[in-house]
This record gives structure tokens, sequence and C-alpha cells, in this order.
């Protein structure tokens, strides 16, 4: 099969912009999506020369402004509000992979949805978490460890 | 969700200034048309005279890679220095230019091309001459007509050995406009 090509990030942007705006305000409101905003896009400028195929970019960038909006979140919120941050999101990146998923916390959710889900190596992953690789890596084995006694018990 | 344009340019004033992007682009205009101008941390990489991004983009990004973005601040110089040249405050250009990938004989013939003084022409057959290449004109045509940086490599400034202007990727009026400008004819 051949890899999809990566597109130029002009037309990246272009494509997943407004989706990444509307997912920010309604997490952060309109004045702290600005700013969370351009570091989503940030990140994923970052990662971008490092990408081995363009599929799944929308999941791809939705996932980085999810983990923008969490650190976001924590850094202006105390802790206690967190809890349902990821659960009440119906975003479809999620969506197949959410039942089963549905009890890990949000690192680990998107570290096992974008490597099984959307079969991301742990760089691609390690960039939209804002991690490093090991790090993508050892949340991913933990939310897999985790969903493996939940299924056996 | 419309992104504001404020918004839009500051993402892309940060991504520039960070240095995050392999290759940006805006278009400037000028007395003969819009151009699209690109340039890369190593220089001008690009200048077309079709303005339209949306054709250019693959081609920015197998030149320097994926991250090409729109982006007023990475052509700023080159904008600058363009503006003052069809102002007639100009004549040679100080911009570092992008010219990787490029085979040997290309580099060759285009640096031979960018010692053509302002305000003067040449032959393909003589440009082929000073490359030590005497019988290559028709290679030395398919150079000046791949050129990726017309106007700062001024391949407007080789006529054919009649005189005739020959052939121009913006058209023989643009060449013969900026022949003019330079009081070459």
């Amino acid at each position: 099969m051949q890899a999809v090509a990566i597109p130029p990030f002009e037309r990246f942007y272009e494509e997943h912009r407004s989706d990444v705006l509307r997912l920010l305000r309604r997490r952060l409101g309109a004045d702290r999506a600005e700013d969370a905003f351009q570091e989503t896009f940030l990140r994923a400028l970052r990662a971008y020369g490092r990408l081995d195929h363009g599929e799944h970019l929308r999941a791809w960038v939705l996932t980085i402004a999810q983990n923008v909006a969490l650190d976001t979140l924590r850094r202006t919120r105390p802790t206690s509000e967190l809890v349902d941050a990821s659960a009440d999101d119906a975003e479809p990146a999620y969506a197949e992979l959410a039942e089963l998923t549905d009890g890990l916390g949000p690192k680990e959710r998107a570290a096992v949805v974008l490597r099984y889900g959307y079969d991301l190596s742990y760089d691609q992953i390690a960039s939209a978490l804002g991690s490093s690789p090991d790090a993508a890596r050892q949340a991913t084995s933990t939310g897999v460890r985790r969903i493996r006694r939940r299924i056996i018990s | 969700m419309t992104v504001s344009p404020d918004l839009d340019r500051r993402f892309r004033d940060a991504a520039a200034d960070l240095g995050l992007i392999d290759v940006g682009f805006d278009v400037v205009d000028s007395p003969i048309g819009d151009l699209l101008v690109a340039a890369s941390d190593r220089g001008l990489a690009a200048i077309s005279f079709d303005s339209e991004p949306q054709d250019s983009l693959e081609r920015l990004a197998r030149i320097a890679g994926p991250r090409v973005l729109r982006s007023s601040r990475s052509v700023d110089g080159a904008r600058r220095e363009l503006d003052q040249y069809f102002a007639g405050r100009r004549r040679t250009f100080d911009l570092s230019l992008d010219l990787r990938a490029l085979p040997p004989f290309t580099l060759s013939v285009l640096d031979q091309l960018a010692r053509v003084p302002y305000g003067e022409t040449t032959t393909y057959g003589a440009l082929a001459r000073r490359v030590g290449h005497p019988r290559a004109a028709r290679a030395v045509g398919t150079v000046m007509n791949r050129n990726r940086i017309p106007i700062v490599l001024p391949c407007h400034r080789v006529v054919g050995a009649t005189g005739s202007l020959t052939g121009y990727a913006g058209g023989l009026d643009v060449k013969e406009k900026l022949l003019e400008l330079e009081g070459a004819r």
C-alpha cells in the first residue's frame, strides 16, 4: 500500500485550523483558546518534519489540541476539576476506541488511541503529547496493561 | 469557526521567529504583476510569476521540506530588495540564495548568469562559452527556462544570438519590461 504523502504544512493548517479553534474554544473559552491555538500549531510544526506519512492528520492535530487544552487547564484550575475534562469529549478521533479506553487517564488514553487506533509511531505520539518518545511508549504500555487488567477481571 | 486574521498572523509570525519553517512564502506585488516569493533559512529559494500559492506549495516542499508556510516575515528581506530594484534604486541584490539540489552544470551556468551586469544583455552561446561548454547553448537555454529565482538571477538579460528576446517564464512582455527598467532597451 502506498503511504499517503505529507501535504505542505500550509495546506494542512488551512484544512484543520477551524476545527482546532472550535475544539479549543469549547474547552477553554474564547480568550484562552487563542494562545492554545498558537501553541497547538507550533507543536504540530515542530513534529511535522518527522512524520512518516500523511494519514490521520486530523486525529493527530486534534490530539495535540486536546493536550494543549489539558496543559492549559492544569496550569489554571485545581486538579479536581480535571477529571471529566477528557470524558466529556466526543471527538470522532476517539470514537472507535472510546469505550475501551474509558477508564484511562488523558495521556494514557491519547497514547493508546494514537498508537492502536491510528497506527502512529512513538515519535509522532510524543510530539502530540508534548513529551519524549520514551514517555509516550510508557504511557501506551501502562494504558494497555490497565485495559488488559480490566478486561480480564 | 473562523480564525481571525490577527490570530492567523500571530501564529505565522511566531512560526517564522522560532525558525520552525522549512520555507516561507508570500505574494509580493510589483510593476510586472504579483510575484510568489519563497525563502528558507539558507536564503531566497524561489520567485514565481504564477502568484497562486496552491500551484507552488508541492514544488517548494520538494525543494526545502514539508514545513511550507505563508509568512510575510520570511520574505521581508527579499521584498525590500525587490521593491528597491523595481523603483530603480538597486542594481545588484545582496540576498543569499538557496540553490540546493541543483546539478553542477546548472550551478555553474547560474554562477555565470549572476555576473551579467545590470542593464546589459548576453546570449545563450556566450554563457555556454563562459562555462566551458561552447556547444551547450541549448542546455543553457534549458537552465534559463528552469531558473527558480528569476529577476534576482537575471535570465531576462539573456537573449538570442540575433538579439531577439526568444522566451521567458513570465512572458516576453515581462522580459521586455525588465530590460526597459534597466535601460537595456
